[in-house]
């Protein structure tokens, strides 16, 4: 249903650059050719009646309430079905017409009950709202006939209830989750006076094939699928425009409100990013922010071993500040550091680092990032120049070749991966390199993936270098693109190594595991097949050569010349709703905001005299040094703020055991998460609701994000930061983030352009944002690459040694599943766990039957890190040989398995590949066990804390 | 009802028989009807992953054609025809006189699992309304008393 009086104009926007002048009641209307008569009269700010047309969804004409009469035309045709023509002549209102609608409305009425003043809909009810505008005043057929008003209601849907007494059979839902998420999980059963809308074979939404992204409430008219919370709490009063903080495709969201309780989230359909759609996170998944498990007051201890203390903040800050200064008087001033949050704001990630450059004197700043797409950065801006993506998001609808690699957008990004679903059901071809067979490959309907690379995990270097050997070797390559705008004698190097013979499909076949004939192929429809786009994830980057293979995708791109225009570019679906965004802000240890590094003296110089310090021209600890050096005693006194570590990290009794060596660990968070469990100040964290700034997201989209209501621990996350800045001597002084944004902007060329007043105004900018392109950068390297020349760089594959032996012969592979969020804090604090209520490990029905295995089984997981223990999942989704989980829960121990190898170039972890053992067992693991108890023990401190005024 | 487990294989069979022919979901939905008599509500799931369908598709498509059934037939069916020409030709009547005599409604099927009852709409044979079919073969001029003969035979038969 669309929130407060949003108009609808019927029927989509054309794109059409031709324009058609027609009359409507009279008014000459100009509109695009191929627009409805329905939008073009709205358009012209006249209302037709209508119930089974909104403009999210193409028109159907089935309800006959939008009837007009045109001159010339036979009959009354439907205005949403009938395109407008050059000086057509239409009236939208006579008693002929007036005398029809009131007929249809009187059918539907006929069969709907009246119960308008006690219905979650009154008040929101296009239904309502047509039939006063028709002016139905009694409805002659009674109410005693054949009629649905005893249909069962399914609520089986945490979220949401369907009601189908309620339903007038409109198709909108049907059609919104075919058309807008493309998952097909509704149809029409039966036919005639018996059809109804059925989630998959007549069954409830929560058995059907439904993933409850939200699509066909939004599209319902009625009350027929409405949120719970609305029936629960009545329809909102008041909504703020602000950006979703699960993943990184932030989208754009309503929270709409009675008061300061946020009643719904309705996807925004002038948002930029996702025109209106949403996943079943975003949408539904808020009761997190203000779950009973929110720690709202400050808390300090000196030994974790202690019972939390309630303070003041004051008293919280000041033993931070205290205890900090304390270690680096004792032990230098490099033994401190902090972590960013990718999850935060812009502008709280940068006073983070520069709490930590200016406050703390060093450039002990990392962020979460490392561990996922540190790799993107590295390669990214070695090859093109920038460290970003090159496109928006809608640029896949001009896409003709897409291929992903390592990236599960329907469930890791699943309103782009919907996106992509609506482009590929329009013909685009598809090429997936992934080890398991994910959605898009054959289970998403009507999308088949052309080509399925299932590689082996590893040797994605391997597959994209043979790749990069049939479109040298085949000369399929773009060479006039690439010696026009690369650099010709890193072009001339690179056709030279990867023509040779080793890096041949046919060589790497068996190493890879992907037949050579799929490669040459795969390889031949990108390069031939039109606009060819790379959308890459987490499967790329987490590896020991991540940085290689995101520089071979680049080289790929640039070597077919997609790169620079609509449709082609290579993508990086980013995690986090602001991984990007904490990136950009100069999160790690060798970078300045904007990605200039540390030793570049001139940007050392240009923010010495901004923030009146002498800065380390040294780079500082990366999250992984900072473990290394607290186990060698080096380093003491941690800040982390919305990061958990404690369960994100790889090899994670390594992290364990560096946390305890921990003199003074500082978390921020909304939740007591694993990382807390572990520290000695805990700091209260707000949630996206609960304050100003913005996201950046996947297509370098800058989003606001607004605050809804008041933070329950009484400060929003930067003014934390600011307190513990001046506690330590520091002076900060912002009165609200946007002065924090005009800091930002003053000292970072890619921002320069940026401000409150611009996003306000223009919903969102993509940065770069400057005086050159003031309205920001949709489509980046469009004349020249960011560094001039677009650098080609060789692709050696380098083994990881993380390898299969007898002792660990299985492969086990980690990944995300659509609705729970990484480390879970939220989602699992949500109705979400009725999808996944715990980690399982899947296996190929061979393995299983190798070991014995049967689905639901305990299986012990053991690599040469550690040891946890899991239930089995048998599914043909895995190769044989390759196993796989998702980390969504602390005691699943998955990172206990993951190890220490990370990516040669960044450090970002391999926690795609680890060589386990794997059996049936009965029990947990040791360390599942002894984490219980460590677990079960911090939880009694918190909840036997000593409250603030006693 | 049969365990879909011993009819997997015949759904397979048929999806891999027409896996080429474009607009093959009808066909492969009359090629299961003819051959278990029905479509089992767990070939869906099969149906809709061999044609990259969602389940609830190739529900809507089976749920809009009454011919299509998801439950099993008795071992005969008779379908009696309610269009125009039968009606005026007291189609009405025999409709009556069936459902009497085999003591069962429009879709339902006899307790002693031999004859199901559907309705149908045009037959084609209206020059000999009114007309019924008892399984594939259609017959015309049906009386009540034609219809007792023939039901006779069908149980002789049996």
């Amino acid at each position: 249903m669309s929130a407060n009086n949003e108009i609808d104009y019927g029927t989509p926007a054309s794109s059409s650059a031709n324009q058609v002048t027609l009359e409507i009641d009279g008014h000459k209307v100009t509109v695009n050719a191929g627009s409805s008569v329905m939008r073009a009269a709205a358009e012209a700010g006249i209302s037709i009646p209508k119930l089974c047309a909104t403009d999210s969804l193409d028109p159907f004409g089935s309800c006959r309430m939008c009837l007009v009469q045109i001159e010339g035309a036979r009959g009354y045709p439907a205005s949403c079905t009938t395109p407008v023509a050059e000086g057509m002549k239409v009236c939208t209102q006579n008693d002929k017409l007036a005398s029809i609608r009131r007929g249809i409305a009187e059918l539907y009425i006929s069969d709907h009950p009246l119960d308008c003043l006690t219905c979650a809909a009154n008040g929101d009810c296009e239904l309502q709202d047509t039939v006063g505008q028709v002016g139905l005043r009694e409805v002659r057929y009674g109410f005693d006939g054949e009629n649905h008003l005893d249909s069962e209601k399914d609520t089986s849907n945490p979220y949401f209830s369907f009601d189908p007494a309620k339903c007038i059979v409109c198709s909108r839902c049907v059609r919104a989750c075919e058309e807008v998420q493309g998952t097909f999980a509704l149809t029409i059963d039966g036919r005639g006076f018996d059809s109804k809308v059925s989630p998959g074979q007549n069954q409830p939404f929560m058995e059907s094939e439904c993933v409850s992204c939200g699509a066909c409430v939004q599209a319902c008219p009625t009350a027929t699928l409405m949120e719970k919370s609305v029936i629960d709490n009545g329809v909102p009063e008041h909504s703020t425009i602000t950006t979703c903080a699960y993943c990184g495709v932030g989208c754009s969201f309503k929270a709409e409100m009675k008061g300061e309780q946020l009643v719904r989230m309705v996807p925004d359909k002038n948002g930029q990013a996702n025109h209106g759609h949403s996943c079943v996170k975003g949408r539904f998944a808020f009761g997190y922010a203000t779950h009973k498990d929110r720690i709202i007051t400050p808390m300090v201890r000196e030994k974790i071993s202690d019972p939390w203390r309630e303070v003041s903040w004051e008293e919280a800050i000041g033993f931070a500040a205290n205890k900090l200064k304390g270690i680096q008087a004792k032990y230098g001033k490099d033994s401190i550091g902090g972590i960013t949050s990718s999850r935060c704001t812009n502008e709280e990630t940068y006073l983070v680092q520069k709490l930590i450059r200016a406050g703390f004197g060093n450039n002990n700043v990392d962020t979460c990032a490392r561990v996922c797409h540190s790799p993107t950065g590295y390669g990214l801006k070695s090859t093109f120049g920038e460290s970003s993506g090159t496109q928006t998001f809608d640029s896949v609808m001009q896409s003709d070749v897409i291929m992903v690699i390592g990236a599960n957008p329907t469930d890791g990004h699943p309103v782009f991966g919907s996106l992509m679903k609506r482009r590929l059901r329009q013909g685009a071809k598809l090429i997936v390199v992934d080890p398991r067979s994910i959605d898009l490959v054959s289970n998403s309907p009507h999308v088949k993936a052309d080509y399925h690379l299932k590689l082996r995990p590893g040797t994605n270097v391997a597959v994209v270098t043979a790749l990069a050997h049939v479109i040298v070797t085949e000369g399929l390559a773009d060479e006039k693109f690439a010696l026009e705008r690369c650099d010709v004698e890193s072009f001339g190097k690179w056709k030279t190594f990867v023509a040779l013979p080793e890096h041949s499909p046919e060589a790497v076949a068996e190493l890879t595991g992907v037949p050579a004939e799929t490669m040459r192929a795969a390889a031949r429809l990108y390069a031939t097949g039109g606009n060819g786009a790379i959308y890459y994830g987490l499967g790329v980057t987490e590896h020991s050569q991540g940085s290689t293979t995101v520089i071979g995708i680049a080289n790929l791109a640039m070597a077919t010349g997609n790169i620079g225009r609509d449709g082609v570019g290579v993508n990086p679906l980013r995690g986090q709703n602001n991984v990007q965004g904490s990136c950009d802000m100069g999160s790690f240890p060798h970078e300045f905001v904007g990605y200039r590094h540390v030793s570049d003296s001139q940007t050392r110089m240009q923010f010495e005299s901004a923030w009146g310090v002498t800065l380390s021209s040294e780079p500082g600890l990366r999250i992984p040094n900072m473990f290394g050096a607290a186990i060698d005693g080096s380093f003491k006194g941690l800040y982390v703020q919305g990061e958990d570590i404690a369960q994100s990290d790889p090899d994670i009794t390594h992290v364990h055991h560096a946390l305890r060596e921990l003199e003074c660990l500082v978390v921020q968070d909304i939740f007591l998460n694993e990382t807390a469990k572990f520290a000695h100040v805990f700091l209260p964290g707000s949630s996206f609701l609960e304050k100003n700034g913005t996201f950046t997201n996947a297509e370098r989209r800058i989003s606001p994000v607004r605050k809804v209501m008041t933070p329950l621990g009484g400060k929003e996350d930067w003014e934390v930061t600011q307190d513990l800045s001046n506690a330590l001597g520091y002076p900060m002084n912002y009165s609200h983030p946007s002065e924090i944004m005009d800091e930002i902007a003053a000292l970072t060329p890619q921002f320069a352009g940026v401000s409150y007043e611009k996003i306000d105004e223009m919903g969102s900018i993509q940065w770069p944002c400057n005086d050159e392109t003031p309205d920001g950068t949709p489509i980046m390297h469009a004349d020249h690459f960011v560094r001039g020349k677009g650098r080609f760089m060789l692709t050696e594959y380098v083994a990881t040694e993380e390898r299969t032996s007898s002792k660990y012969p299985l492969i086990l592979t980690t990944g995300r599943i659509l609705s729970q969020y990484n480390v879970g804090a939220q989602t699992r604090r949500t109705e979400n766990v009725a999808w996944h209520e715990e980690d399982r490990l899947e296996l190929h029905p061979h393995d299983a039957e190798v070991l014995g295995i049967s689905d639901g089984d305990w299986c012990g997981v053991k690599s040469r890190s550690g040891e946890t223990v899991l239930r089995a999942l048998i599914t043909d989704r895995m190769q044989p040989g390759v196993v796989y989980t998702t980390f969504h829960f602390p005691h699943s121990g998955a990172n206990v398995i993951t190890t220490d190898n990370s990516d040669w170039a960044t450090n970002c972890p391999e926690y795609k590949v680890t060589a386990v053992h794997v059996a049936k067992v009965a029990q947990p693991s040791a360390w599942q066990q002894e984490y219980q108890d460590f677990s079960d023990n911090q939880l009694s401190l918190l909840e036997n804390r000593i409250a603030v005024n006693e | 009802m049969q365990d879909y487990q011993t009819q997997k294989p015949t759904v397979l069979e048929i999806l891999n028989t027409h896996q080429a022919m474009p607009g093959n979901l009808l066909p492969i939905l009359h090629g299961i009807q003819d051959t278990l008599g029905y479509i089992p509500p767990a070939a869906v799931v099969d149906i809709a992953k061999a044609l990259n369908l969602s389940q609830a598709e190739v529900h809507g498509v089976i749920s809009f054609y009454h011919y299509f059934r998801e439950t099993p037939p008795g071992e005969h069916t008779i379908r009696i025809c309610r269009a125009e020409s039968c009606q005026a030709m007291n189609g009405k009547a025999l409709e009556t006189h069936v459902k009497q005599q085999l003591g069962i409604d429009f879709h339902e099927t006899t307790a002693d699992g031999i004859f199901s009852l559907e309705p149908v709409y045009c037959l084609g044979n209206c020059a000999c309304s009114p007309s019924i079919t008892i399984d594939d073969e259609v017959m015309g001029r049906v009386t009540t008393e034609k219809f007792d003969r023939l039901l006779a035979t069908y149980k002789g038969a049996k």
